[in-house]
């Protein structure tokens, strides 16, 4: 009798993923209010409070990918081809992202690497909520193919969650700014993560009425009686994490607004869970079914348990390291 | 050749790998290069290692920055590109490729960041060791990567159910019989890789009168690995070749463009491969000499392509010229470190003008020699994706359209000749530039934008 670790990959799968979503979502946020902030040495400072951290933001993509691979390869099979071109606006985003960290020290022109690290940022959150939009209005599949076209991903809800993911992460961004900056800037950052909240709770509210809309299940899973009743406190905690957010940006407060933000980020993420479940490639296969050998999932999990609790540890330990408000002149340049 | 989805998305796969593994080449030696400068500075406490570590840690962050974002289009290019294989196969090298994440990624991401920024931040011991675990994790990546390249390429320990490979023995899916080998010779590449152009830097300044003490110390740095790993790596090329006769003998009839099979079979030096007539033109060989590297014999027999059907033969040319050119590098380099052995016996290393105008120019041989390498060993492969078991034209994504495709070649090969070109001109500035002391910081508390050296040094 083999242990069924499905639903155990399936929760570290869906760890690294809201892992990847949180921490990348706030640096690409950074990206994303970079060309707006009110000077230079603003500018300076945004990208000095992310680039020690940044690089290990983005390994929980690679992680993500890769275990969705390693333990659901019929869903990674599937699910890819089907956002082939969101996939590739979403790689070469993070590149020209990445890029800028370093070269915007060595060229002589400067803005044209700021824009990168703009630009970048922005089409690689605006694919990734290409893909939240694709993959929520479900993938159609044949055998064990995705059986769609080349623009499947092209219709008005996967751009409204791309525009949604751009007001979300750029709240994230605005917050850890809110958090890691003083004076001029922290007030500039907290003035944008007020505007982007009004943003982001109306993208809440669009994509909550439209996903029952779009699949007669989802509306049954959360309408259904008890679990109505039961799902409840998923929009009420958000409506409560929304006001403390607001209010503690209006009483200035410089931690709290990331966690809440972060916590209106959580929130949507079970939102999802809770709609999708069981499936890994909406609305047709489940995780069971697009589960890899059990050897396999065992292998891996065997690694990830003792590595998983290490990596979490020196990762925060190097967020400690870097504690505390971004001065001028941090950098090694 | 068609221009379809297959033979456009085993185009892109080169562009992309091509251009990303020139950074693992040098990041990974460069990774350990600074783990013993700072090992070396932590221990003695001179100066001259510290300005070296800050100089390459500059270098490192700009060359370890692009190979990290080109790195990432890899894995995804198995689903997009390549979603059958991966359907097939993912349950061998999906694990292998979660456990390079989980071993080498966060290792090296987490503490680059403390390695970058943190010397003020954190005890020297602690910087140290962060330049270790980087350099390990950049070791560790190269294990596992090369574990699933191994795998692919002579694959066992597994079982085969309906079309997809299942694991038996983990043990012998990671140590695959080409795998050590493989291992040993690319890291060994890469760290020659690294020493030459540590070596070119330091001639450059030499010759120009300028960082003496620097240089001179890179340059016997350089020479000193390289006395060790060059003859080492003929060594381990040869062992790695015998290990591909056994296992991929169609791989060396390619590389040898060997028809017959034969005893007694030359080493051709240069040939016109005709696949169509099945032979070659405009021969040049030296008799027996093909035997004697590949058997270790003057009777050894060396299996020829005619043995396997035309659409089991892997393409003849490329590999034929890509080996040579590699092994024609490698010659150069083996003759490059004799020479040192010379000047360095008269000590005149950092002295002799013409040899540090040779080592300027061979500094970007390494990479020559790698890319010719990998060329030899994957189209070698060919047709196979898995050899002998699933067909590269097999592998590609059903739904996949060839106008998918040629968007998606179109926007890599411009975004990375924007990319590399941008990133390889500011590495060659970094290079010239050369060790420059740190950046002055205006006092503390003021706003002070940060400098680039290489923008100084203009």
């Amino acid at each position: 009798m083999q242990l069924d670790l499905v639903p155990l990959w399936a929760a570290i799968i869906a760890l690294g993923v809201f892992m990847y979503v949180l921490l990348d979502g706030f640096d690409l946020g950074v990206g994303i209010l970079f060309p707006f902030a009110p000077d230079d040495a603003s500018r300076d400072l945004m990208m000095a409070s992310v680039a020690p951290i940044w690089d290990g933001n983005q390994t929980w993509l690679v992680l993500g990918g890769v275990a969705l691979l390693a333990a659901f390869p019929l869903a990674f099979a599937i699910i890819m081809p089907a956002v082939y071109l969101p996939i590739l606006f979403m790689l070469i985003g993070l590149i020209f992202r990445g890029v800028a960290f370093e070269f915007r020290h060595l060229s002589p022109r400067r803005q044209r690497w700021d824009r990168s690290f703009f630009i970048g940022s922005l089409v690689a959150t605006f694919a990734q909520g290409l893909v939240l939009g694709t993959y929520v209005q479900g993938i159609p599949v044949a055998g064990r193919h995705f059986a769609g076209g080349s623009f499947e991903w092209m219709t008005p809800f996967s751009l409204l969650t791309g525009i949604g993911l751009i007001a979300g992460y750029g709240l994230l961004g605005a917050c850890w700014l809110v958090m890691k900056t003083e004076g001029p800037l922290q007030i500039w950052a907290r003035n944008k993560a007020k505007l982007f909240l009004f943003g982001v709770a109306a993208f809440i509210a669009m994509v909550s009425i439209w996903t029952p809309l779009l699949q007669p299940q989802i509306a049954q899973r959360w309408f259904a009686w008890p679990n109505l009743l039961l799902l409840s406190p998923v929009p009420v905690i958000t409506l409560a994490l929304f006001a403390w957010l607001l209010r503690s940006l209006v009483r200035d407060r410089d931690v709290a607004p990331f966690i809440a933000a972060l916590g209106l980020f959580l929130m949507c993420y079970i939102g999802l869970g809770i709609s999708i479940w069981p499936m890994v490639v909406p609305y047709t296969i489940t995780l069971w079914a697009a589960a890899s050998a059990p050897k396999s999932q065992a292998f891996m999990l065997i690694g990830t348990l003792f590595l998983l609790p290490i990596i979490v540890t020196y990762t925060g330990w190097s967020y400690w390291v870097f504690r505390g408000k971004v001065k001028a002149g941090s950098g090694y340049h | 050749m068609s221009f379809d989805a297959v033979f456009l998305s085993r185009l892109q796969f080169f562009w992309v790998v091509a251009l990303h593994i020139l950074l693992p080449a040098f990041t990974v030696g460069l990774a350990s290069y600074i783990a013993v400068l700072e090992g070396l500075h932590f221990i003695t406490r001179r100066p001259v290692y510290l300005r070296l570590s800050q100089f390459w840690l500059k270098v490192f962050a700009v060359s370890f920055g692009m190979g990290v974002v080109s790195g990432i289009v890899m894995p995804f290019q198995f689903g997009t590109n390549w979603s059958r294989f991966s359907d097939a196969a993912a349950d061998i090298i999906g694990p292998l490729m979660a456990y390079e994440g989980l071993t080498a990624f966060f290792l090296e991401a987490g503490f680059l960041g403390v390695l970058l920024f943190g010397r003020a931040r954190v005890p020297p011991w602690v910087h140290f060791a962060a330049a270790i675990l980087v350099a390990a994790g950049t070791l560790f990546s190269t294990f596992w990567i090369l574990a699933v390249n191994s795998w692919m390429q002579t694959p066992v320990g597994h079982s085969i159910i309906e079309g997809r490979f299942f694991p038996a023995d983990w043990w012998a899916v990671i140590f695959n019989p080409s795998f050590p080998y493989r291992l040993v010779h690319t890291v060994t590449a890469f760290y020659i890789t690294t020493a030459l152009v540590v070596a070119g830097t330091a001639a450059y300044h030499l010759r120009a009168g300028r960082f003496r003490e620097e240089g001179v110390t890179m340059l016997k740095q350089a020479f000193g690995l390289l006395t060790i790993l060059v003859p080492l790596q003929v060594l381990i090329g040869d062992l790695h070749g015998l290990n591909t006769r056994e296992h991929q003998p169609a791989k060396i009839a390619a590389m040898e463009a060997n028809w017959q099979t034969q005893s007694r079979m030359p080493l051709l030096l240069f040939a016109w491969p005709d696949e169509r007539a099945e032979e070659n033109r405009f021969e040049i060989g030296i008799p027996v000499l093909g035997s004697i590297i590949l058997t270790h014999e003057r009777d050894g027999i060396v299996q020829g392509l005619k043995d396997w059907r035309p659409e089991f033969r892997p393409p003849v040319a490329i590999p034929f010229f890509a080996f040579r050119l590699m092994v024609g590098v490698g010659i150069v380099v083996f003759l490059l470190v004799v020479l040192s052995w010379w000047q360095w016996r008269r000590g005149r290393l950092g002295d002799t003008r013409w040899f540090l105008r040779l080592c300027e120019l061979a500094s970007p041989l390494g990479f020559v020699a790698v890319l010719a390498g990998w060329v030899t060993t994957e189209v070698g492969r060919q047709p196979w994706v898995v050899y002998g078991l699933l067909r590269t034209g097999e592998a590609v994504t059903p739904s996949l359209t060839a106008g998918d495709v040629l968007v998606s070649l179109a926007v890599y090969v411009v975004a990375y000749i924007a990319i590399f070109g941008a990133g390889g001109y500011f590495l060659v500035r970094l290079f010239r530039a050369g060790p420059v002391p740190k950046v002055v910081h205006e006092p503390a508390g003021t706003p002070a934008r940060p400098l680039s050296a290489a923008a100084e040094a203009d």
